[in-house]
């Protein structure tokens, strides 16, 4: 004890003799003998908990067989930190004047706890085309599953009971440092037909894609490529009944951009 | 204004670089002058300023080291900025002004300063404001060669650093004729605000080594198929990648040799039969560098300042922010080529070692790009593979650590205790603790200068030795870390085996057949000044999720977590577990790390030191010094992304 106490004496003079040469400030922060005490105008000494925003088009494209084309469109973007995110989603579909397939959601975005790279997702989705307007209640997940496959479902929820459901993959097999080949699909199902909007009840469509694209930097890589879109069940006799064709291939040209 | 002249007709002088400062007590500001020994470099190196008050005036500035102007800043119109000469013993007082229009502020890289004169916002002080001047009193208490940066954002990744040596005030242990700092760095036209986004969105977004169907099919013939198939599936299912060596590569930076690119061959003479001492510094804001001079072996006397027992290598690691001082003696007619790879290889920074101007020798190709190992996952055991790490790595090389283990409370106690027994015996003075090398030297130091109660170790320090009883009384105790590790998404995992590595190289440097420094061969040349044991010990795990790009320690960043608190006075052991496939050189400012690398008494005193992927290390803190203290990883974007903390002493 008395060692500690004489170490303490010891300590004591040694700091007094240090910092009895009160530093030179311009500024005049206070400071006392110990050591300065953090005033409230001092910044973070790092700004971990940044916000930042994104917007990423992983179809950006038109896309074209001999009778028609089309421009579609599937992309989403978020604004917020580490935790806390408030997520965009867009896609759509333009042929001839007529936008289909709107789908449009604003949802919170956290990660999940001990799923290293999933988020959860919660909001509302709209569809939002030339066919009437629909709202649903969102909740899903989306991240990077094991094996680097990109992988999202999500579950909607609206008025009366309906319940559909959608999951969104893809790959990106690097072919080299730059060049890409991207399969991708999208699945969607109904658990009611929606006449109005051509949905029957059950699997109702898949849009599918392989897609190669070179990147000229990270954030900006054009593409060629090959999809299919197709509908099933009702949905495919919803479809006939309005001349449509229930399934189609083509050609797409487009660009991955993020921001 | 502080262009150096260039001279290539200058004959050399023996003066040496470091004359200047022999005139001790004397204000002499060389600011905006040259040391006639500096224009003995190829231009475009920082100047010398000698004395003790400097005026530095931080600018922002354009840099052309690519063939584009980009955004800088400059000090005192210099990129790097000047290097400060300081002398032991002495208080010197630098006065910065701030002509940015953000906040800036400059930290004395492993000096011991009073809190209030580190120069961390929110730790020290507010910073500089724009248009502002603040003037640094600091009283020199150590020597060696160290550094200056900012601590304002990401101000050091566009040039806010310098190299800052400090003459012994007696004579120097380590002799040589001729010196020269040797500031690496790296260097990006794009902006740090935007690295830092690009790498939270896409945190491989530098990587251009990535696993590919070309190396899928280079890989089958090599090891073939099945061997190929089942390493992918045990990477891919961590949704990992071994060629992840560092978040930001040449593919952006450029890497630079005292601010020169390698073109530009940065050079330094020496007369025939001289003793060259370079003073390497790593000023980098992401990158860690393998140095060496091909046909020249280095003679490593000095290590963050301070000096070892002078251990000679063909190549050396220099993480973020550390410095390492060698010793060569070139061939009086031979130029030799000072070759700085980093770890990601593809580029890299190069000057001239010769004795003419003008001569060149050939530059090395790059070693090949290193991959991670299963070991370096914590899972050694786990892999049937035959990584780097595990062939290196004798299970009985590092008796000494065991004391490190968590669960070998007794055997913690063991090495501390054979290091007070022989130093009792060789001091020959147990009886008080009044007895310690402060009193003994108090005389010893100019008063205004201020001292620190734990000095750096010299020739005229003693340990401090505890009497025997109080040995006994009070063994090691082990304590958990403060804060208990928290698993979040802040956390992709946690290493399962985490082994000693400091007889490892680092990947990437194993196998090469060259001589490399480990921290094994870090042995101090003086004795350490206390010889306590440590009272407790903190532990702490290094965490990160890579994909989120999210850092930490224990699963938290700076802005989730509680400082840690230290007694004045106390002795500690800080316990680094990296749980990350990364390495992180770990900076605590303010006061020494001692390294616990199995030299008891003669442990090396750092500031930084590089934890490898899955490495458990250990050192000594004396905290001897109040204040509000960082402590954080020096990769810039990794301490940005919250690898960082606050250590309180009081």
């Amino acid at each position: 004890m008395m060692a500690r106490r004489a170490l303490q004496l010891v300590f004591t003079g040694a700091l007094l003799s240090s910092f009895g040469a009160v530093p030179v400030c311009a500024q005049a922060p206070a400071t006392s003998i110990d050591a300065p005490t953090p005033a409230s105008n001092w910044p973070e000494p790092v700004k971990d908990n940044p916000i930042l925003n994104y917007v990423t088009f992983d179809q950006l494209e038109g896309r074209t067989n001999a009778p028609n084309s089309s421009f579609k469109w599937d992309g989403q973007g978020w604004i917020g930190t580490d935790l806390n995110k408030l997520w965009i989603k867009s896609e759509g579909i333009v042929t001839n004047g007529i936008s289909s397939d709107g789908d449009h959601e604003i949802l919170y975005d956290r990660p999940i706890p001990h799923m290293r790279y999933f988020d959860w997702q919660a909001g509302v989705r709209l569809d939002l085309d030339s066919g009437p307007t629909r709202a649903w209640a969102a909740l899903g997940v989306q991240g990077l599953a094991p094996y680097f496959f990109n992988f999202a479902p999500t579950f909607y929820v609206r008025d009366g009971g309906r319940v559909a459901g959608r999951i969104e993959g893809s790959y990106d097999l690097y072919l080299t440092q730059r060049l890409i080949l991207q399969p991708q699909v999208e699945l969607n199902f109904y658990s009611q037909s929606d006449p109005g909007r051509g949905i029957g009840s059950g699997f109702s469509d898949l849009d599918g894609g392989v897609r190669l694209g070179y990147q000229f930097s990270r954030k900006f890589a054009p593409y060629i490529g090959y999809t299919y879109t197709g509908a099933f069940g009702q949905t495919a006799t919803f479809s006939r009944q309005a001349g449509q064709p229930t399934s189609a291939t083509r050609l797409a040209f487009g660009v991955w951009v993020w921001h | 204004m502080t262009t150096p002249e260039r001279d290539h007709s200058l004959t050399l002088t023996r003066r040496r670089f470091v004359q200047g400062v022999a005139a001790v007590g004397i204000a002499a500001v060389v600011e905006g002058k040259f040391n006639e020994a500096d224009a003995e470099v190829i231009d475009h190196s920082p100047s010398v300023l000698t004395g003790n008050h400097f005026d530095l005036t931080i600018e922002p500035h354009h840099a052309n080291f690519t063939g584009r102007r980009a955004k800088a800043i400059k000090i005192n119109g210099s990129l790097p900025g000047p290097t400060l000469k300081w002398r032991e013993g002495e208080t010197v007082t630098v006065a910065v002004t701030n002509h940015l229009p953000v906040m800036t502020s400059i930290h004395w890289h492993g000096v011991r300063v009073p809190a209030a004169m580190d120069g961390v916002p929110g730790l020290s002080f507010a910073g500089i404001a724009p248009g502002q001047r603040f003037v640094y009193r600091i009283p020199v208490v150590q020597n060696g060669t160290y550094w200056y940066h900012s601590h304002s954002g990401s101000q050091e990744q566009i040039g806010l650093i310098g190299a800052l040596v400090i003459e012994p005030r007696d004579k120097d242990p380590i002799s040589y004729d001729r010196d020269y700092a040797v500031l690496l760095s790296d260097w990006t036209d794009t902006s740090p605000e935007t690295i830092y986004s690009n790498l939270k969105k896409q945190s491989d977004y530098y990587n251009f080594h990535k696993r590919t169907a070309g190396t899928f099919v280079d890989d089958v013939k090599s090891k073939g198929l099945r061997s190929t198939v089942r390493d992918r599936l045990m990477w891919g299912r961590m949704d990992m990648n071994p060629t992840d060596i560092a978040d930001v590569t040449s593919a952006t930076y450029i890497y630079l040799m005292n601010g020169n690119p390698p073109g530009a061959n940065w050079t330094a003479l020496f007369n025939p039969g001289e003793r060259v001492r370079l003073r390497f510094i790593n000023g980098s804001s992401m990158t860690i560098f393998d140095v060496r001079i091909p046909g020249l072996p280095m003679t490593v006397a000095q290590a963050d300042g301070n000096c070892i027992q002078p251990v000679t290598v063909d190549e050396f690691r220099i993480g973020v922010a550390e410095t390492y001082d060698v010793i060569v003696q070139p061939h009086p007619e031979t130029a030799y080529t000072i070759f700085a790879q980093p770890q990601s290889r593809r580029r890299y920074a190069r000057g001239t070692l010769a004795p003419r101007m003008g001569m060149m020798a050939e530059i090395p190709a790059m070693d090949p790009y290193p991959l991670r190992t299963m070991a370096d996952m914590g899972m050694a055991g786990m892999a049937h593979m035959k990584g780097m790490k595990m062939n290196g790595m004798p299970s009985d090389e590092m008796p000494g650590m065991q004391g490190m283990r968590m669960d070998g409370m007794s055997e913690a106690s063991m090495p501390a205790m054979k290091t007070m027994d022989m130093s009792g015996m060789e001091d020959g003075d147990t009886s008080a603790m009044s007895h310690t090398h402060m009193d003994k030297h108090t005389g010893a130091l100019n008063e205004s200068a201020g001292m620190t109660p734990f000095p750096q170790p010299g020739p005229r320090m003693t340990r401090l030795i505890p009497p025997p009883s109080q040995m006994m009384s009070r063994p090691s105790q082990t304590l958990e870390g403060e804060v208990p590790l928290h698993i979040g998404p802040e956390v992709v995992g946690v290493a399962m085996q985490t082994p000693p590595q400091l007889h490892d190289a680092g990947d990437g440097l194993n196998g090469n057949g060259r001589r490399v420094l480990t921290y094994a061969n870090l042995r101090a040349l003086y004795r350490g000044v206390d010889g306590r044991p440590p009272t407790r010990e903190i532990i702490l795990h290094l965490t990160g999720n890579m994909e989120r790009f999210i850092w930490g320690f224990d699963g938290r960043k700076l802005s989730q977590a509680e400082p840690i608190h230290l007694k004045l006075g106390e002795r500690v052991r800080f316990v680094l577990i990296n749980d990350t496939m990364m390495e992180h050189p770990i900076h605590l400012h303010g006061l020494w790390s001692e390294l616990e690398n199995a030299n008891d008494e003669f442990s090396p005193y750092k500031h930084t030191l590089i934890v490898k992927p899955a490495e458990r290390l250990s050192y000594l803190v004396s905290a001897d010094t109040p204040g509000r203290w960082a402590f954080h990883c020096h990769l810039q974007y990794h301490m940005e992304a919250g690898m960082f903390r606050t250590v309180v002493v009081s």
